[in-house]
This record gives structure tokens, C-alpha cells and sequence, in this order.
């Protein structure tokens, strides 16, 4: 019997604690978790209502129902709603992936290099929430003309992170990230490395000689690019001409003073092309 | 007596007509070889070339235009921008009917003075003095058409309303790949040569900064016109940093700093530089000279020739400069010449010449 009777008194204060701890909480009817940037209504509010969150503030009046637009749950964050003596709190969560702020780099790169391009994407949501929930995302690197390179990550905290190799062809490489239907490019510059070897002819023309490259290229077979330095060189008796011409087009073309018995050199960098006697004895 | 007034008001027109005759006749009467030379340079610093024409003897068969052109500059050159400062004559030989002197003159410009120094022949035209001003002729560039692969980089830059994850494209990678330090007439001057290994250009500047055996800063400059500030890919530059008033033996370390931009630029003109070698001067002082030539088809306004020297084991030893006061016309040689001094020559072994040029109506 008197078992019984504490067994009561235990529930009866159980309840009574309960009833307080709700009252504590504020009594408000409000949902755990709202999505970003929808309309949220709460209802059992009554007189002048505060609103607070990561990126708002502000009071209403309210007669029963209390109606907070999209516009000011955009940021995602902890939100707090004071009425009264009442209060609750929720959560505004990221709406689905509407950005992906993506940071590539380098914006030059040799080519046929491993591991030196990196890409990092930052899944956000339409309102640039962070969404930290694990998302897929799809990178792509490709030089026009070359097959993709493709590899998928999850973002881990709203980051997804990639290295990759540089193609073996030269040029603008594309590369993307897409995260649902959210896609993102960026341009990678994939260069040549110095030339592997360089050739040049000569041959007499109007004012001189006209010495000539065949067309310069790495090792890969990638062409310099256009505008490096080659530096034709003569030596004679009257001393040295230079002539710092640019590639275009794939090769080089100088013109150097007709002086018979003169040698003729080529360079770019540190890269030596072959010699030519030109005619003398 | 009403007869006199206008008798004297003819008497003295004809007196001050004859008076101002006179006047004029003398102005282009020398008495002296480096008299003629002075009064010649006197009416070109006033830019009165009409009247230093005068002094030009007519068996030099140089006409006004052409003597003009010589004396105040064309096509946009440094010395159309230029004003003579200063002349000063030596006559180096003489007799009764001709002379040779030395006229060396300092023209101020915008990038400081320049020095010509030029032997004139003057010759005895019945006792007046004239100079003999040969100019030189300029092979002049038959009409046609130079075609030219016109090559430049654009950039596309960030707009305001690109994420911030779309940065811009990386400066240029540029690489001091050697530096030297000397003392000279009282000045520390720091030299060297900068290469853009990228595969872009750039728009480079060196700093340099002293520091002292006790850490602090002790002079702090940049590289000014002594470069070539637009590097294309794989090309290299001289620079050279003076700091005046500190002694070498002051400094302990020299930190360098090579900045560069990404600048849209063109490949273009091409400028070959010809028979270099290291001479005398008139004055017996060692220069460095050859012959500029522009490859391409548009003028190059103002030319800047800057030279590298080096010792026997390939240390830069000397970077000296100097501004052509002549235009380059396409495919027509402009001679050079740069000054440098007689101990460094002596300890010259190998050089490069690099010009870095200015041009009016091209793009940059």
C-alpha cells in the first residue's frame, strides 16, 4: 500500500516536473528544423513576438499565428522566437544545392605532370548556406579534343577536395565540378615544358639570311608556346649579331646580316639548337 | 618748313631699313671655325633652326628640311622631345680654309641627359666660317607591305560578379638567376639578371633592400628604367640598382624581391641587334656599338639599348643603358653605342645587348 502510494507520488511529481520543464522551454509549438528560405508558421502566439537568428532580427505582432517569410530564413542557423514569457528555438537547414563555389589551381600548369592540379568545391545551397551533409560531386579535367578525366568525391562538411594529373596534350584544359544540377568551370592552362630539341635552316634572302626553326616542340610532343624567346646568334669577324626573335605559329624566323664564313646558333632557355657555318671558306 | 617733316621721316626710314639690313646680314657671319659651331648650336637651343641654318655651309648640300630634321629630331624620336642644354667646341685641327671641330652636347630629356658628341668640318667661305653638316642619309623603306603575325596575350580578369572561389590567373613565375654586388664612385649598386620562366608575360620590377651587420634597413630601391620591364616568356633581363652614399663595406646582406604582374602584351616589334662589339670613342673612351635594326613593319618611336656584361666565369660584371635619339624606320640600321667604363672593360669577356622599345601609335 504504501509502495503504491510512492509509486504515485513519484509519477505525480514526474508529470510535475515535466509541466515545468515544458513551461521552461516556453510552451511554443515550434518545429526542430525548417528548411532555408521556405515560409515557417508557428501557431499559439500571441502579443508581441521577437525573432533571432544568424543573420536577422526583429519583432511582431501576432494574433495566434506566427507567420515568418522565406526572406528572413535564408541564412541557416539556430533561430530563437521569444513571446512572451514563452520561447522556443530551431534549426534553419540548407536547401538543396543551388552553388558550388570551386577554387582550382595552379591556373598554369606543365603538362603530363602528376598530381598538380587541385580542386576544391564548396557545396552550397541556393541562399550560399554550407551544406554539410556528405554530397556528391563529379570533377571533370579535359583539354578539348581528349577524353575527361573523371573522378567523384563526397564533400565531408560541405568541402569536396580533388588532385589530379595534367593531360599529356597542351591547352586550355576545362575543369569542372557539378554537384547535382549545379556545375561550375574553370580554366587550367596546360604548357608545354622547354623545348626538347631545337632545329633551325638557313638559307639567303633579301637583306641577309634568313634563318628559320622547324617547329619547336617538348618532349611530348606538345608545341612551345607561342611568344617564347629564341635567341638567334651570329659570329664574325665584325662581331656578334642577336636577334631575340618569338615563336609564332610553332616555330621561329630571324633575319641575320649575310656575312660569309659566319656562324650561326640557336637557343631558347637553356635549350641549344645545332650551329651552321654559313658559306666562306 | 612743312617739307622737312616728310624728308626726315624718309631720311630715317631708309636709314633703319639699311641699319636692320645690316643687322641681319652679320647674324650669319662666323669669324671663328667653333664660332660658327656655337652660334649654329645657339640658334638650334632656342629651336630658331631657320636661323642656325645659316651657319650651314651650301658645299655640305643639305637642305633646310633635312637640316631640320637632323637638328630637332623625326618620326617621334627621343630628340623630338628634347631641348639642348649645353655645347661645348674644341677645335681639333685648323688652317686658313677649313677646320675640324668637336662639338659635344647635352640635350635634356625625360629620361635625363643625353650626350652627343659630333666632329664637325667647318669650312672658309670667303672669311666667314660655315659648317659643313653632312647628314646622313637614311635608306628609305621602298612602299610595301610587311606582313606581320600579329601575336598578343589578353586577360580576362574577375568580374564583380563572379563567385569567390573565380580567382584571377596567377601572376607570372619570374626568377632572379644572378645577382652581384659592387661599390662604385661611392654607391652600392646592385646587379643581375631577372628570367620570366613562365609561359606568359609579365611585367616585372626588382626591389632590393640593404641591411646592415646590426639588421637595420640601410637603403631601399627599386630597379627604374635599367630593366626591361616587359618580359616575354623565357626572356631575360638586366637590372641594375644604385644606391648612392653607402659604401659597400656598410652592408651586409642584400634582400631581393622580383615582382611581377600579368599585363597583356605583344609579341611585337622584333629588333635585331647587329655587329656588336666594344670600341673607342672619339674621345678614346671605351663603348660598346653596333646597329639596331627593326624587323617588324612599324616605327619604333624611342629605342632603349640595355647592355650586359660579363667576366670569365659568367658573373654579371656591368649593366650599363642608353637612349637612341633616332627613330627606327622598318628594316633600316640605327647605329648605338653605349658607354662603359675603362676598368670594367678591361674586365669584360662576353655581353648581351637587349633593347627595350617605345612606340607611339602601337598598343602596349
Amino acid at each position: 500500500m504504501i509502495r503504491n502510494f510512492l509509486i504515485a507520488i513519484l509519477v505525480v511529481a514526474g508529470c510535475w516536473f515535466a509541466a515545468t520543464a515544458a513551461h521552461a522551454q516556453g510552451g511554443l509549438q515550434v518545429p526542430k528544423t525548417a528548411p532555408a528560405g521556405q515560409e515557417l508558421r508557428i501557431s499559439g502566439v500571441n502579443g508581441t513576438a521577437y525573432v533571432f537568428g544568424p543573420a536577422t532580427a526583429f519583432k511582431t505582432k501576432v494574433d495566434g499565428e506566427l507567420v515568418i517569410t522565406g526572406d528572413k530564413l535564408r541564412a541557416a542557423g539556430r533561430y530563437t522566437v521569444v513571446a512572451g514569457e514563452s520561447s522556443g528555438t530551431f534549426f534553419v537547414v540548407p536547401d538543396a544545392v543551388g552553388n558550388v563555389a570551386f577554387l582550382a589551381r595552379p591556373s598554369r600548369v606543365p603538362a603530363a605532370k602528376p598530381n598538380v592540379i587541385s580542386g576544391t568545391a564548396f557545396v552550397l545551397d541556393k541562399y550560399n548556406n554550407l551544406i554539410m551533409q556528405p554530397t556528391p560531386v563529379k570533377f571533370d579535367l579535359a583539354v578539348p579534343g581528349t577524353p575527361a578525366e573523371t573522378r567523384s568525391e563526397t564533400s565531408k562538411y560541405g568541402v569536396a577536395y580533388v588532385r589530379m594529373d595534367s593531360g599529356k596534350k597542351s591547352g586550355a584544359a576545362q575543369f569542372v565540378a557539378q554537384s547535382g544540377d549545379t556545375q561550375v568551370r574553370r580554366v587550367v592552362q596546360q604548357t608545354a615544358s622547354d623545348p626538347c630539341n631545337i632545329r633551325m635552316k638557313a638559307e639567303p634572302s633579301k637583306n641577309g639570311i634568313l634563318v628559320t626553326t622547324d617547329p619547336i616542340k617538348d618532349c611530348a610532343g606538345n608545341a612551345v608556346p607561342d611568344g617564347t624567346i629564341v635567341t638567334f646568334t651570329e659570329v664574325d669577324l665584325s662581331g656578334r649579331s642577336t636577334v631575340d626573335s618569338r615563336i609564332k605559329k610553332g616555330f621561329a624566323q630571324a633575319e641575320l646580316p649575310n656575312t660569309p664564313g659566319a656562324d650561326l646558333t640557336v637557343a631558347s632557355g637553356v635549350v641549344i639548337g645545332n650551329e651552321i657555318h654559313w658559306g666562306g671558306k | 618748313m612743312y617739307r622737312v617733316i616728310p624728308i626726315a621721316i624718309a631720311i630715317l626710314t631708309v636709314v633703319l631699313v639699311a641699319a636692320g639690313t645690316v643687322h641681319t646680314g652679320g647674324e650669319g657671319a662666323a669669324k671663328s671655325p667653333d664660332g660658327a659651331v656655337r652660334a649654329l648650336y645657339e640658334h638650334a637651343k632656342g629651336r630658331d633652326f631657320k636661323s642656325a641654318y645659316q651657319y650651314v655651309s651650301p658645299s655640305s648640300n643639305t637642305d633646310e628640311q633635312a637640316f631640320v630634321r637632323d637638328m630637332g629630331g623625326r618620326d617621334g624620336s627621343l630628340r623630338t622631345y628634347s631641348n639642348l642644354q649645353s655645347v661645348d667646341t674644341r677645335i681639333l685641327n685648323q688652317n686658313d680654309n677649313a677646320a675640324m671641330v668637336r662639338a659635344t652636347t647635352e640635350w635634356s630629356t625625360a629620361v635625363g641627359a643625353v650626350y652627343d658628341t659630333r666632329d664637325l668640318k667647318v669650312v672658309n667661305d670667303n672669311g666667314t666660317w660655315k659648317v659643313d653638316w653632312a647628314v646622313e642619309k637614311q635608306t628609305k623603306v621602298p612602299p610595301q607591305v610587311i606582313p606581320v603575325n600579329y601575336l598578343r596575350w589578353d586577360i580576362v580578369t574577375r568580374g564583380s560578379d563572379d563567385d569567390w572561389g573565380a580567382q584571377n590567373v596567377e601572376a607570372p613565375r619570374v626568377r632572379i638567376v644572378s645577382m652581384n654586388a659592387i661599390e662604385r664612385d661611392g654607391a652600392t649598386i646592385v646587379m643581375g639578371e631577372i628570367e620570366n620562366e613562365d609561359t606568359v608575360p609579365a611585367f616585372v620590377a626588382v626591389n632590393a633592400t640593404l641591411v646592415d651587420k646590426n639588421s637595420n634597413v640601410i637603403g631601399e630601391e627599386s630597379s627604374f628604367d635599367k630593366i626591361s620591364h616587359t618580359l616575354l616568356p623565357k626572356e631575360i633581363s638586366p637590372f641594375r640598382i644604385d644606391f648612392p652614399k653607402v659604401k659597400l663595406a656598410a652592408v651586409k646582406s642584400v634582400r631581393m624581391q622580383p615582382n611581377s604582374m600579368l599585363v597583356p602584351a605583344s609579341a611585337d616589334p622584333v629588333i635585331g641587334v647587329l655587329h656588336e662589339h666594344v670600341d673607342k670613342d672619339p674621345r678614346g673612351r671605351p663603348v660598346l656599338k653596333g646597329e639596331l635594326i627593326n624587323q617588324s613593319g612599324a616605327t619604333v618611336n624611342i629605342p632603349h639599348v640595355l647592355a650586359t656584361y660579363y667576366d670569365g666565369s659568367g658573373k654579371v660584371v656591368w649593366v650599363s643603358d642608353g637612349y637612341i635619339d633616332q627613330a627606327l624606320q622598318p628594316q633600316t640600321p640605327v647605329p648605338f653605342s653605349v658607354g662603359l667604363q675603362q676598368d670594367v672593360a678591361s674586365n669584360v669577356h662576353n655581353y648581351r645587348v637587349t633593347v627595350n622599345e617605345y612606340s607611339l601609335d602601337r598598343p602596349q
